[in-house]
């Protein structure tokens, strides 16, 4: 395993934290993104059938 | 410049008019002063060293508190509508209303401060280093409040996002202010002063404009 | 008088850009490719961190702490100078472009800001001995992220996105103004309590193994910042379009009932 040295808890928790942010941000971002886009397709779709009547 | 000086007068007259407003500011300058000797028990030379950290965060919560009737009643009446299309421009305006309320909600406090130093323990030296940060150091304050204000002047929700904006501006203010009082440095308290002033002269100019293209924007 | 009728115009490349549609058009085959080499620049950057370099001569392993966080900490202040010049095309051009990039970035910004301020502390307690320390940097980093909250919850407290906009670019301009006059205070303050000041508070003298991963990591976490911006700025036209969907549909019920 790779040598951490004495202090490897803080060196850990400093990448967990850093995994942990940046995991939250990414699935924030993708899951945001992906509802928006479900809910435009609703709304476009709505949209066609009012047209079409 | 006589609608300059107009417009100051017309801000000085409505705020005198309710002077309880303005009492009621000095008031909670006051207790929030008197205030802190209860959290810290009356240990004498504690208080005194205290003293002038506790007058300025006391005088930034009643400046705080006080921004809000800068523009409010201003906007609900109309008057900005008519100020934005006045011959004097929206920037003179401000500077004038901004130079009214120093004079309604920073002058009152400073002349209490006296009160605040008798009860911290404050010995002469001391308060007048204190009234004259004050002085030099209120104005910015209100000028930062200034934007705060103009910012959140059409929000009908936008209760503490004032305050949440301005104090983080408002902390060099407070570190210089209250580092005027360190006299462990040579000469770290005249330059504390002038930073101070410099402060206060940098937020006289950049307020008014912040400001008004704040309130234009608001008002659209 | 040149020929104006029955030509259709290419685009020129500031409208590529700028126009809403096209943006969503161009942006969509950026995202892959982003993403690719983002996590490849992680890779190699994370190879580097904890194989490639060396352990500091003084601060032993925990100079890998700097690793993730000077990018945080550079992401900081990159984060705040997007907002800034977007802030500078909503106000001056009335960009709905630099409208959506202003918002799309301000979470962002204070998330890294609160990560630096996390790894820092991490990275101050083996060093320093305490987990908070009120020197200059940790301080200013700190009043930054009450900006950028500050910031976040302007842009919630207005219905009107568009004048939240231009009122949020305001405050981020004074804010830029602002910025450098905070950090100045902090380090006057901070040396005006500590006269002899006994803390190496600058991060490890840099030393040329050191700087490949630390170089390596601030590009990949730029690359990722990028990406989730572009996603992000993505997200947002769409909900602006949602929202015209939505008034459409609504006036449409009106009118049926």
């Amino acid at each position: 395993m790779i040598a951490l040295g004495q202090h490897w808890e803080f060196v850990a928790a400093s990448y967990g934290g850093t995994l942990a942010v940046v995991g939250v941000l990414i699935v924030w971002t993708v899951l945001s993104a992906r509802q928006a886009k479900a809910r435009v397709a609703v709304l476009e779709a709505a949209r066609q059938t009012r047209r079409a009547q | 410049m006589t609608g300059f000086f107009a417009v100051i007068g017309r801000d000085l007259r409505l705020g005198l008019r309710q002077g309880g407003d303005l009492l009621t500011l000095v008031l909670f300058f006051v207790i929030v002063g008197v205030l802190m000797p209860f959290a810290v028990g009356p240990d004498k030379t504690l208080l005194a060293r205290l003293a002038p950290a506790i007058v300025w965060v006391a005088a930034l919560l009643a400046q705080l508190l006080s921004h809000d009737r800068l523009f409010r009643t201003d906007f609900e009446d109309g008057s900005l509508v008519l100020f934005r299309h006045a011959a004097l421009p929206l920037e003179a305006i401000v500077a004038a209303k901004l130079i009214a309320h120093w004079l309604l909600t920073c002058l009152p406090l400073i002349v209490a401060t006296p009160v605040l130093a008798l009860v911290l323990g404050m010995d002469g030296p001391a308060f007048r280093l204190a009234a004259l940060s004050l002085v030099l150091g209120t104005p910015a304050l209100a000028g930062f409040g200034a934007i705060g204000a103009a910012v959140t002047v059409g929000l009908k929700r936008g209760g503490l996002v004032a305050p949440v904006l301005v104090l983080p501006l408002s902390l060099p203010v407070l570190i210089f202010g209250t580092g005027a009082f360190d006299v462990a440095r040579l000469g770290g308290s005249s330059q504390a002063l002038l930073l101070l002033a410099a402060l206060s002269l940098l937020s006289m100019v950049l307020a008014p404009f912040a400001a008004a293209l704040a309130l234009k924007i608001s008002g659209e | 008088m040149a020929d104006t009728h029955a030509k259709t115009v290419e685009p020129g490349w500031f409208t590529r850009i700028a126009h809403p549609g096209m943006f969503m058009g161009w942006s969509r085959h950026v995202i892959v490719p982003l993403i690719v080499i983002t996590t490849l620049a992680f890779a190699v950057g994370l190879f580097y961190a904890f194989y490639g370099s060396p352990a500091d001569y003084q601060m032993g392993d925990t100079v890998r702490m700097m690793y993730v966080h000077v990018p945080s900490a550079w992401l900081s202040q990159f984060c705040y100078a997007i907002m800034f010049c977007s802030a500078i095309g909503t106000l001056v051009w009335r960009h709905p472009m630099a409208d959506v990039s202003q918002k799309a970035a301000a979470p962002l910004g204070a998330a890294f800001t609160a990560l630096a301020l996390f790894t820092g502390s991490m990275w101050g307690r083996p060093t320093w001995g305490t987990f908070w320390e009120w020197d200059g940097r940790m301080t200013s980093t700190l009043v930054l992220l009450f900006i950028y909250l500050g910031l976040i919850a302007l842009w919630r407290a207005f219905d009107d996105q568009l004048k939240a906009a231009r009122i949020v670019a305001v405050i981020t301009l004074v804010g830029a103004i602002n910025i450098p006059v905070i950090k100045f205070s902090v380090d006057w303050w901070q040396t005006l309590h500590q006269p002899a000041s006994v803390f190496r508070l600058d991060g490890p003298t840099v030393d040329s193994s050191i700087l490949i991963p630390l170089l390596v990591m601030t590009l990949a976490f730029s690359l990722l910042f990028l990406t989730l911006h572009l996603v992000r700025m993505r997200t947002e036209i769409t909900r602006r379009r949602i929202r015209s969907l939505e008034i459409a549909q609504a006036r449409a019920a009106g009118d049926a009932a």
